[in-house]
């Protein structure tokens, strides 16, 4: 493979060196939290979490870990830089983000160190392309706080439930209000548009309903333009574990299963609309 | 109101609502003793069109509850109502039960769909209360009618673009009848497309129509009906007459039936064959080129149910007020609120024109069905 063969002597002047068969592995979850220019990358032995931020409000974390890569080897203990993610996606779907059935885009990444570009090679049928993005300065992230303990609330779904759900939120409202309680409604969607409001009901006995651990009965209120980007991840995953905490903060977890059958999590924490005014009737 | 929709019928009130959507930005939901009635009109008056569905297409049908002389009847925004009904893949897929319930109490039309997996899906639409939305029309009065399976004319209009705004139907020479793309005259021919489709005198199961009829009508409502009327497998009915005059199209089940009543283009040429109704020739031939947009307002009329069945209203009128029924300011009292609405809504210039025992009927025989 041209790609191993590739300044094997070299591998030393990076600090970062992933190799992945098929980089529809790794773009396919980065196109879940795809939804800003700009994202955080965190490496260590155990993966890469690319990590994008709207509105200081909503974090989406993207978790490859190091067994998805056919070669991964971080040289220092953590290595951070910023990127520009639609570059970088544009770059790894250079071939095509369809390919043809039987073929498959081999990458293999590298980074020097801080100042220094994010190396890609990619090969598909013997044709290599070199891509060298830019680097930037690593901002701080958000830390959400978001502690299992405090977990008031938990419900595991099957993706499948909910995709319909959010394909067809009514973006006219300004919120989803999310109510999770032992009681009835159990699980109940709601907005509150131009044309009326919307319930979406999900009983705890359903057939979607993998797991529900409900404590305490919750009503908080999230941005639905904040919200609405998750459903790309929504999209790929076939479970989502949807968690709120004492503070009313949301954690929702994707599970995805890759192409060849791999398992990668994708998170979005959001935190609740203060202006919690009167709700409709 | 209440009325329940089970398995497959809930996917054709699903596509009923796509085609009617093609025509108007309002959906007026009219609750009847002979079934629901779903109608609209689009913002130039030139396209009316109206569903009933009888109360055997429901697992449950309740007009009105007992107290409640009058059905109550109310117009919500189209989009609204299509949201609830966007998805048809999903209706049929996951849907097995859909509730409709208005009431004058309430301030919403609440839409329920009980989907597979207990899940349930609860619409509150903000509704206005209105006027029954009606359009005079009478299909026997047409002379040229042509009847064929809806696949028929599915197949027929496929070919034509979708940006070809209207299209001409015609019976041509050896009984042909001939689809054609309707050309404005100010396009430049060389450039343009023309599409024509012809189709032998048996395709269709009624052909009623001498040489050389021939209308020119919107193409984008007509394949609003067309649609519905495939995946109801039923046959489809068009009634027309001269140019300019309405072209009104029919489907009919057991269960429901279908009006579409499309405004055709008037053209001074073929208008003087056939002799032109009284008022209709001068205000016709000023339009030559556009759609007599003005001419179907006069087949139009909004009744005024409070005025018709004067003892009724007086016990709504106090009854505790909705929002809607705030905002709405023809419902102050002592206000007569026929007028307003006539003129609000057409200025009916052909209306004393017809015979007058024409109107008349069409009036008393809806207000009879709700009463």
């Amino acid at each position: 493979m041209p790609l191993s063969t590739q300044d094997e002597d070299g591998n030393d002047q990076y600090i970062l060196v992933a190799s992945l068969d098929n980089v529809r592995n790794l773009s396919n979850i980065l196109k879940a939290i795809h939804f800003r220019d700009h994202a955080a990358c965190f490496a260590t032995t155990n993966g890469i979490k690319v990590t994008v931020e709207n509105a200081k409000c909503l974090q989406a974390n993207a978790f490859i870990q190091a067994g998805i890569f056919q070669e991964f080897i971080v040289q220092e203990e953590s290595v951070t830089f910023r990127i520009n993610l639609t570059v970088l996606l544009d770059c790894l779907t250079i071939f095509g983000s369809t390919p043809l059935p039987g073929t498959s885009t081999a990458l293999r990444m590298c980074y020097r160190g801080y100042g220094y570009p994010l190396t890609l090679f990619l090969e598909e049928g013997g044709v290599v392309t070199v891509c060298k993005i830019n680097t930037q300065e690593p901002e701080d992230t958000l830390d959400f706080d978001f502690c299992s303990t405090n977990v008031i609330n938990k419900i595991i779904l099957q993706s499948e439930g909910l995709r319909e759900a959010f394909a067809e939120l009514d973006m006219t409202s300004e919120v989803l209000q999310i109510t999770m309680s032992p009681e009835k409604p159990y699980f109940r969607l709601s907005t509150f548009g131009n044309s009326g409001s919307s319930h979406l009901d999900y009983p705890k006995d359903s057939d979607l309903m993998e797991a529900f651990h409900c404590n305490q009965t919750q009503t908080n209120r999230y941005k639905i333009s904040l919200l609405k980007p998750s459903t790309k991840a929504l999209a790929l995953s076939c479970k989502v574990s949807i968690r709120t905490d004492n503070r009313g903060f949301l954690s929702l977890q994707y599970m995805i299963k890759n192409e060849d059958g791999q398992i990668c999590f994708v998170e979005y924490y959001c935190c609740p609309d203060e202006d919690v005014s009167d709700s409709e009737p | 109101m209440k009325c329940l929709v089970t398995g497959g019928n809930v996917r054709v009130l699903g596509k009923a609502a796509h085609s009617l959507s093609r025509i108007g930005d309002e959906l007026y939901l009219e609750p009847m003793e002979n079934g629901l009635s779903l109608r609209t009109v689009n913002a130039s008056r030139s396209a009316f069109a109206c569903f009933l569905f009888a109360p055997l297409f429901f697992q449950r049908y309740q007009a009105a509850r007992p107290p409640q002389a009058q059905p109550p009847r109310c117009k919500v925004l189209m989009k609204s109502f299509l949201s609830v009904f966007r998805s048809l893949a999903a209706l049929e897929k996951t849907v097995e039960r859909c509730c409709i319930a208005l009431s004058p109490e309430s301030s919403r039309l609440v839409i329920q769909l009980h989907c597979k997996h207990g899940v349930t899906k609860t619409y509150n639409l903000a509704f206005q209360e209105c006027e029954s939305l009606q359009a005079i029309f009478d299909p026997a009065q047409c002379p040229h009618l042509l009847r064929a399976p809806a696949r028929v004319l599915v197949e027929a209009v496929a070919p034509f673009s979708p940006a070809l705004s209207e299209v001409t139907l015609g019976v041509s020479r050896g009984r042909r009848v001939v689809f054609r793309s309707y050309l404005e005259e100010d396009t430049d021919a060389a450039k343009a497309m023309m599409t024509e489709m012809s189709l032998s005198e048996e395709e269709f199961q009624q052909l009623r129509a001498q040489e050389g009829a021939a209308i020119t009508f919107c193409l984008k409502e007509f394949r609003g009906l067309l649609s519905f009327a495939e995946s109801a497998n039923l046959p489809l009915n068009i009634h027309f007459d001269v140019p300019g005059r309405p072209a009104i199209f029919t489907i009919e089940d057991s269960l429901l039936d279908g009006h579409f009543v499309l405004a055709t283009l008037s053209e001074p040429d073929l208008c003087s064959q056939e002799p032109c109704r009284p008022g209709q020739g001068a205000h016709s031939t000023a339009h030559l080129d556009d759609f007599a947009s003005d001419d179907i307002d006069s087949y139009m009329i909004a009744v005024e149910t409070t005025v018709c069945e004067g003892a009724m209203a007086a016990p709504r009128t106090p009854s505790p007020l909705s929002e809607e029924e705030e905002a709405e300011p023809n419902v102050v009292p002592g206000t007569p609120p026929l007028k307003k609405f006539r003129s609000l809504f057409f200025g009916s210039v052909l209306a004393p024109t017809e015979p007058p025992c024409e109107p008349n009927p069409v009036l008393a025989e809806d207000s009879e069905g709700e009463g």
